[in-house]
Parts: C-alpha cells; sequence; structure tokens
C-alpha cells in the first residue's frame, strides 16, 4: 500500500488485518497519535484522511484498516505545525487557552476541532460541544478546549479576511 | 483570563509541557521503542471464582514469533506467583490455585508482535471448575459464604480487617439525648478513574551489566523501584524507573500490576525488551477501580437545626485482594475526616473491609484516601437532615459551619485543620450563583410542574501525606526530596520525586525556584520520573505535590539563597547581614546601587573568588521536606439541574466552584485542575458504574456502557476563589488537585435530589442516570437492600 502522511510517501506490504493507527505507529513512527480504548469511543487516534469528496476528513484511525488508506492522504498531529514550526492556529489556541493538561487526547482533540473549524469556520458553544463529543478528555472538563477553539476560529478568520482577495468576498 | 507571559514567580503562566504535546512530542510509555523490543499480552479469566485444573500452553509455544509463555507455574519456580500490595495483603501475579475474579490475569505470552500475542491467548487452553461467587459485599460475611482467599492459611472467611475512629462512647450518648436523630443508608458505587492512557511498561533487562531499567506508566516512581528491589531482590542501584509522560493517572497508575512485574520477567526470560501495554477493557476490569463503599449515615441534631454528632457504619468492598494505597496506620485512609466542615460534639465510625470476587483497588480516582466518601457521607446527611427539619440546605450549613476563629481545629476524630474561612467561601458561591433568587425560580417553576434543583457542597480536604511520624507507605515515611543546581550562567535545574501526570509540574515548580530566587522559570528545567536522576520520595497522589514537594523546593531554593548571601557578601566584600534580598539580587543596605544579581552570584560561585572557610562554593542545595501535617483546602460548591422526572433526564444547568487552596502558584492552572475534577463529578453523580451481575460477571467493562462525560455533559463551571494561606507551609499553598473530584459529586446528588424532594425523595444512590431517577421519582428504591447489619 501506499499512503502520504504528513507530507511524504510511504510504501509498504501491509497484513489486512492491520489497524490505520498501529500502522502509522509502528511502522511509520507517528507516535503522536495514540490508542485510549478498543471500542472507537475516546478519539484519541483521530487523525484527518482523504476521503471521496477530496478533502481530509477526521477519522478514528483504530477503526480504519491501514490497507483502507491505500493512495489516500493522511494528516496527523505531527503534520499540523508549518514547516518552520510555527503552530497551526488551533494548537496556539489550546496552548495559550491552557486546553490541555496530560496531553494524550491532545493529538486527536485538535485534529478534530481542525475538522470542525473547516465545515464550520464560526461555530457556537453549543456547536463546539457536539462537534468535540466523539473525543474524550479526562483532564480538562472540556470548558478550556472550547474556549481554545472559540479563540482558534477568531484567529482564522482573522488571517483568512487578511489573504483573500478583495474580489472574492465580493 | 489574561496570562502574564512568564511572570517572575506565581502567577498565571502558560505551561512548558505544552509545546511538545501539542506537536504529538510528548513521549508516553507505549511511544517507547528499543531495539529488539517484545510485546506481551494476557490470557485472562473468564471465570469470577474457579479453579484452574489445567492449562495447555503447547499450541500457543507452537506459534511462529511467540517467544515465551509464561504461567503462574512458571512464577511460582522464581517464588513471583504472588506480589505484596501496598496494603500489606498479597496478590497473585498469575493465578496458581484459582482465579478470584473476572479477567485475572492467568498466563502471559511474550511475542514478536502485540498483534502474535493476541493470536497466542486464543491458542491457550485453560480447564477451570466453577465455584460460588462472592459478588455482593453484603454477602461476603455471610455464614457460607465461599472464602475466597483460601490461599491465606487460616483463612476460613471473606472479612479483611475492622478499624475505627472517635469517640464510640460520646457518640452513643449524643444520639440517645438528641432531639433528632436521622439515619440514611448511601452507597457510593464502585467507579474507575480510566486515564485515557492506559497502563503499560517496557522493561530492558541487561544481563551484561544486571541492570533492569523499567518504563512505566506510575505515579510514584521511587517507591516502584523499593518494591521491585524487594520483591525481585535486585539492588536498587541496578534498578531504574522511568516514568516518562503520563497521559492521566488518577490515582490509577499509584500500584504495581502484574502486568509490570510480567514484563520484567519477559525480559528477563527472554534477554530482550519486552513491552505490555493494556487495553480499556483490561484496565476497567483488572486496575485499581474506586469506592465501593456502602455506609450507613447517622445524624444527631437539635430540632432548630444545631448538628450535635455523626455516626458512620462503613462496608468496604475490596475486591479479592487488599491492595488499596493508603498510609499503613489507615487502612480507611482517611475517611474518618467525615465530619467535614462542621462544628460537632463528637463522632464515630466503624470500617470493615471485606474480601469480594472482584479486581482489587479502592482508593484511586482523586480520592484523598476515602475523602470523597466521607465528604459525600457528610454533605448527603447535612441534606438529609435539612429534608426532615424542613430546612433550607444552605442556611443549616451557615449555622453549622466552622468559624474562621476555630482555626486551628482539632475535629472530633483527630484531624488538626490548619485554616479556613468556611462562611465566607459559601457566601461568595451563593451570590455568585444568585441563590436567593435562584430558590423564587424554583417555587415558581414548581407551579408550572417544572422540577429544578439547587444542590450545595461544602468540602474541607486533607491532602499532603504526610508527617512521618504518622504516615508511612510500606515502611517507607511520606517525606519528599529535592534538588536544586544553579549553573555558572544563573540557569538552574530543579530535580522532584513527585510525578506529573498532567498538573504541570514542570511549570509550576519552576515558577516557586522564581519566586524565591528571581530567575526566570523559563530558565528553570523540572526533571523528575527517573530514579537515577532525581532524589527519593513517594510521587504524585493525594494532592500532595505541592504541601509536600512544592514545600520542598521553596525550602531547597531558600538554602540556594542563603548560600547566595554568602557568596554576595564576598563579592561585595560587605557582612552576610548587612544584604538585603529583592528578587533577583542582593544588594548593601542602605545603597542599592551595590548590588549582585542572581546570575553574578552564580558565576562567582563557580569562580576563583575567595570564600569564608568552609564554603564550598558553586550554587546548589538538596532538602528532604517532612510534612508537620496536612494542609486543609475547603470549597463551597452549588449545582443548578433541570429534573425531568417523567423520563428522568438531568440536566446541569450551571456548576459554580469556590474554591480555597491558600496561595494560588499559578491560578490559571489551578483553574484546569477545577474544571477537571468537576467533569468528574458528572461523571460519578450521573453516568459511571462498575456494576457486577450475581455470578461476578464485570457489567460494563468498556466505554460502551462505562460513561464518562464529553463535551456535552458538561456546562461551563463558573470559578470563584477566596485565599487562606495554610500557616504551616513554607509558601502558605495547599494542595487543590482532587478537591473539585470530592467535592462535586455530593453537589450534583444533592441537586437532583433537591428537584425531587416535592416528590418526597430523600436519597437515592448514584448514578442518577435517568433510569434511576425516574424509578426515584415513582418512590421505588433504586437498591433494594442496603441495610448494613
Amino acid at each position: 500500500m501506499s499512503v502520504d502522511v504528513d507530507g511524504s510517501r510511504y510504501v509498504d506490504d501491509v497484513e489486512p488485518r492491520t489497524l490505520l493507527v498501529h500502522h502509522l505507529r509502528e511502522r511509520l513512527g507517528k507516535i503522536g497519535t495514540v490508542v485510549g480504548c478498543d471500542t472507537s469511543n475516546c478519539g484519541s487516534c483521530t487523525v484527518l484522511m482523504g476521503s471521496a469528496d477530496g478533502e481530509q476528513r477526521s477519522v478514528k484511525s483504530c477503526s480504519v484498516l491501514a490497507v483502507q488508506a491505500d493512495g489516500t492522504a493522511v494528516t496527523t498531529i505531527e503534520g499540523l505545525a508549518g514547516p518552520d514550526g510555527s503552530l497551526h492556529a488551533v494548537q496556539q489556541a489550546f496552548h495559550e487557552l491552557h486546553a490541555l493538561q496530560c496531553g494524550f487526547c491532545t493529538p486527536g482533540m485538535i485534529l478534530s476541532a481542525v475538522d470542525l473549524l473547516r465545515d464550520n469556520p464560526a461555530p457556537t458553544e453549543a456547536e463546539i460541544r457536539e462537534g468535540l463529543s466523539g473525543n474524550l478528555c479526562r483532564c480538562t472538563g472540556y470548558q478550556n478546549i472550547v474556549r481554545a477553539v472559540q479563540s482558534a476560529a477568531t484567529a482564522l478568520q482573522a488571517s483568512a479576511e487578511v489573504v483573500l482577495p478583495k474580489e472574492a468576498t465580493v | 483570563m489574561t496570562v502574564t507571559e512568564t511572570p517572575m514567580g506565581f502567577g498565571r503562566m502558560h505551561r512548558k509541557e505544552d509545546a511538545r504535546f501539542v506537536r504529538g512530542q510528548g513521549n508516553y510509555v507505549d511511544d517507547v521503542n528499543l531495539p529488539g523490543m517484545l510485546h506481551g499480552s494476557f490470557l485472562r479469566s473468564p471465570y469470577a471464582h474457579a479453579k484452574i485444573v489445567s492449562i495447555d500452553t503447547s499450541a500457543a509455544e507452537a506459534l511462529p514469533g511467540v517467544k515465551a509463555v509464561i504461567t503462574g507455574a512458571v512464577l511460582e519456580t522464581l517464588k513471583l506467583a504472588w506480589m505484596p500490595t501496598l496494603s500489606y495483603d498479597t496478590q497473585a501475579v498469575l493465578a496458581t490455585d484459582k482465579v478470584r475474579f473476572q479477567n485475572q490475569e492467568v498466563a502471559f505470552v511474550v511475542a514478536e508482535s502485540h498483534y502474535i500475542a493476541r493470536d497466542a491467548l486464543e491458542l491457550i487452553e485453560v480447564e477451570y471448575e466453577p465455584l460460588p461467587v462472592v459478588a455482593d459485599a453484603k454477602q461476603a460475611l455471610a455464614p457460607g459464604a465461599p472464602v475466597i482467599r483460601d490461599d491465606k492459611e487460616g483463612k476460613t472467611d471473606n472479612h479483611i480487617f475492622d478499624w475505627s475512629a472517635g469517640d464510640k462512647e460520646k457518640t452513643d450518648r449524643i444520639f440517645a439525648e438528641s432531639e433528632v436523630v436521622v439515619a440514611e443508608d448511601i452507597l457510593y458505587p464502585r467507579v474507575h478513574p480510566s486515564p485515557l492512557e492506559t497502563c503499560g511498561a517496557v522493561a530492558d533487562f541487561d544481563k551484561v551489566s544486571g541492570k533492569l531499567t523499567i518504563y512505566s506508566t506510575t505515579q510514584a516512581p521511587h517507591a516502584h523501584r523499593t518494591v521491585y528491589a524487594l520483591v525481585a531482590g535486585l539492588p536498587e542501584h541496578k534498578i531504574r524507573v522511568i516514568s516518562p509522560d503520563i497521559g492521566g493517572g488518577f490515582g490509577g497508575k499509584v500500584g504495581i500490576y502484574p502486568g509490570y512485574v510480567l514484563a520484567i520477567v519477559g525480559s528477563i526470560v527472554t534477554g530482550k525488551p519486552v513491552k505490555w501495554m493494556e487495553d480499556r477493557n483490561e484496565h476497567l476490569t483488572a486496575t485499581a477501580f474506586a469506592r465501593d463503599y456502602h455506609m450507613r449515615g447517622e445524624i444527631a441534631a437539635t430540632k432548630d437545626g444545631r448538628i450535635r454528632a455523626l455516626r458512620v457504619d462503613v462496608l468496604a468492598d475490596h475486591g479479592a485482594f487488599n491492595g488499596t494505597a493508603q498510609p499503613t496506620k489507615f487502612p480507611a485512609g482517611f475517611f474518618h475526616i467525615f465530619t467535614g466542615s462542621y462544628d460537632l460534639e463528637a463522632a464515630s465510625c466503624n470500617v470493615t473491609g471485606v474480601y469480594t470476587n472482584k479486581a482489587p483497588g479502592g482508593v484511586a480516582y482523586a480520592c484523598s484516601f476515602r475523602i470523597t466518601e466521607a465528604s459525600y457521607l457528610v454533605e448527603r446527611m447535612i441534606d438529609v437532615l435539612a429534608f426532615e427539619l424542613k430546612m433550607d440546605p444552605a442556611e443549616l450549613r451557615l449555622k453549622n459551619l466552622l468559624k474562621p476563629e476555630q482555626f486551628p481545629y482539632t475535629t472530633p476524630t483527630g484531624w488538626e485543620y490548619d485554616s479556613g474561612d468556611y462562611p465566607k467561601a459559601l457566601r461568595l458561591a451563593m451570590d455568585m450563583v444568585g441563590y436567593e433568587k435562584l430558590r423564587v425560580e424554583q417555587a415558581e417553576k414548581l407551579q408550572r410542574g417544572e422540577y429544578m434543583g439547587i444542590g450545595i457542597s461544602f468540602f474541607t480536604e486533607g491532602v499532603g501525606a504526610g508527617p512521618r511520624k504518622h504516615m508511612d507507605i510500606l515502611g517507607l515515611g511520606m517525606a519528599d526530596g529535592a534538588e536544586l543546581r544553579v549553573h555558572p550562567t544563573g540557569k538552574a535545574v530543579l530535580r522532584l520525586s513527585v510525578q506529573t501526570q498532567g498538573q504541570g509540574h514542570e511549570t509550576t515548580f519552576a515558577q516557586i525556584v522564581a519566586e524565591e530566587l528571581g530567575i526566570s522559570p523559563d530558565d528553570i528545567d523540572v526533571v523528575h520520573g527517573d530514579t537515577d536522576n532525581t532524589p527519593f520520595g513517594l510521587g504524585t497522589y493525594g494532592s500532595r505535590s505541592t504541601p509536600v514537594s512544592g514545600a520542598a523546593t521553596a525550602i531547597v531554593a531558600r538554602k540556594v539563597r542563603d548560600r547566595a548571601r554568602i557568596v554576595a557578601s564576598a563579592m561585595l566584600e560587605v557582612s552576610p547581614d548587612d544584604l538585603e534580598w529583592e528578587k533577583g539580587k542582593f544588594f548593601v543596605k542602605g545603597d542599592p546601587d551595590q548590588a549582585k544579581t542572581i546570575q553574578e552570584i552564580a558565576m562567582a560561585a563557580h569562580s576563583s573568588l575567595e570564600l569564608p572557610e568552609g564554603v564550598e562554593g558553586h550554587l546548589d542545595a538538596t532538602t528532604v521536606y517532612n510534612p508537620p501535617n496536612l494542609t486543609y483546602p475547603f470549597g463551597a460548591y452549588i449545582c443548578v439541574v433541570d429534573v425531568d422526572p417523567a423520563t428522568g433526564q438531568v440536566k446541569v444547568r450551571r456548576f459554580i466552584a469556590v474554591d480555597d487552596c491558600g496561595v494560588r502558584i499559578n491560578p490559571m492552572i489551578v483553574e484546569g485542575q477545577v474544571h477537571g475534577g468537576l467533569a468528574d463529578g458528572i461523571g460519578m453523580a450521573l453516568m459511571q458504574l462498575m456494576a457486577f451481575d450475581e455470578d461476578g460477571n464485570h457489567l460494563g467493562a468498556s466505554l460502551m456502557d462505562y460513561l464518562l462525560p464529553t463535551s456535552l455533559e458538561c456546562p461551563s463551571w463558573e470559578l470563584g476563589e477566596t485565599v487562606t494561606p495554610s500557616p504551616h507551609h513554607p509558601i502558605g499553598a495547599k494542595g487543590v488537585g482532587e478537591s473539585a473530584t470530592v467535592g462535586s459529586p455530593a453537589a450534583v446528588v444533592n441537586a437532583v435530589l433537591d428537584a425531587l424532594k416535592p416528590l418526597g425523595v430523600r436519597h437515592a444512590d448514584m448514578p442518577l442516570t435517568p433510569s434511576n431517577v425516574w424509578r426515584a421519582a415513582q418512590g421505588r428504591p433504586i437498591r433494594t437492600d442496603l441495610a448494613i447489619s
């Protein structure tokens, strides 16, 4: 199988039963993606994976076979920051608003938030809570995560307004 | 919330830890990969209680890629089939004679991959002979109950211990003469801390050097090293325990589990590093549970609501092996702090521990050694009394709370509370929620047939175990070391015995040093979790890091400052007594221009500068802190819920939490700790339960049924604070991490029952799931038999 992960192509022979999360962690060394449960509830393993509509969508990589990712592009938490190391707006907001403690849910939570904000760039608090309800956190009580996503939404919109040419908004 | 970037000491500071975690660059146990590493996995028991007739491992051993299959019989030859627990009991590492709880460890396969290891488990044949099961703690002491621990010589029943505290005679006397006496059976059900990262280890035994390195999910790496040394017979200098980044602990990672032992044995047997990483089902069913206290509370009072005494009987379900983690002299932890925040004449309790066919545990999930149970008991009993007296629960509390002038206050069961201003905290919470208006709203809603409830919980915590004279774990006194080294250029490294699992130690402990020495926290590296490189101490649980190691850190920094004063006096050619300290520098009294910064002093301390006789130079120090007492943070919590009695649905509308943990090192981090604990409270009060059927089958053994709150069940928390410093603590700080988990369940339950009060419901047990609330609203008991005889 061949999969693009965080901008690099990996070609491997993979057992059909291998879960994507284990392929990422154990074969490709992408250990930022972690495992928190065995029943697809916790979302710790969330990555963005190419889908039929050509967009990368959040998936729980514990519930995808690696071979199902053949020919797709996957973004893990390790590929989210810019090439210069600058943090994505969601990563930055998580830091500034203390939206993480042990850090174990954080990679999945951030990628879910990135997916949420692409679909809904200005979500309400209720929409954020709904949008992140597939990601469990044991440390934060969610409040600062919600606030971080709100803050990231504002930052992303502000930056979008700057980069968009004027004609595009008319 | 404004964050001051890098304050020179206490204050809101962004976390140093975040940089790696938001990039996926943390280093958790399962991220550890060593050359040649193998993978281990357990075969577990399908029965709760059964004799093992035979185990056939031949097919598993023949599977390509399998390197070893270890059974109890193999461990017996190594004298490792049983291990000591933190309660001086024993626990089976691998079952030999029989299994005593469902999912108990029976065999361990070591293979080239965890996929192959799991395949091999399917090939092991075990013949069991099922035995009668004790699933209900109330049946454990019944005549004829099957004896679970027949491995213990002469053991003919399931009794573990009886333990009591307080003045029983005086308490009984007051109960006999009191105007009002109310009793209630209150269950604190079995739950599980369930950190998002399960338990795991990578053991690497180097046959040449004889050195064992074990990476593991441990909250107490030094204590683990000592236990391994005692059990395995290896000297401590040949054991290195490394606790890397931990994905949450919540008390579930204090003790030693069979998996750690088998990773070690597997490494010794195969000569390769061995990783063991359990899955969620294994974690929920076989690692430390929390609570499971069946309590009968009795409260004595006057007709006008003056509380006089409390009496409690507890039946404690400890599972098949007594593995509770608490100081040796306290088999029921600190449960006898159950008089809470109130001024009572007397109190007494008795706790009876029993074996059942369940996993071991008991002390976990931010319980501060059973204070969750104690606090829940008293806060429920206060509401039960208010129900009977038809009094407002806030008024009843205000009438009985300890007053600020009574501190330090010795409770009827012997605790000496350090400081507190309780009425102030409760009034602040009531103001924040708008208590009077809410009661009006509640009455109006009831007219319309809508049920809303307001629940109050006022708690006093006891954290920071503890004074070495009274508190030890397996004989290890609960004092903690700290070591501080300031480098020539004025940057520093602080080494600690405590072990963060997300609580932000790398940030806050640097802030303590910054506060004391005026070195930027960004220039201070906090090292923890590696027993080769940190001073001895007992680790992080019981919210003890700030009370014990926080104190040690302040003191070690002050020792360094004392040395710096001498160096500065040599530099400035004045007497040390002529120098004055201002954060970051010493200056000559009356001449502030004559000054040396801590950075200049650090360089001079390493230079050829001539120092007074007996002063060694360099700028470092070590200390061991033996706390004189616990710290006693407190808080006033108010929860507002809407309840639909027709469906049993509970919606938490608001949650106000006023916490007082004395001086706040980093308020941002304190607030995050409180948020997390409040979510625990919602989870325990409304969702979580580890249930068993009569055959001992563990129900709800996965996240499909063992429900953890998501962002949807949690409201936006509303926090308040008061500051009552601990007088005995070097920086006036108290612990706080577990406060919200201790205090919040009672607030939620009291709120739900407040809503159901018009229906005549006085008490219902957690979890208040829709079906349980519906039953309670129908006047049906949730549990039919809670009487403790």
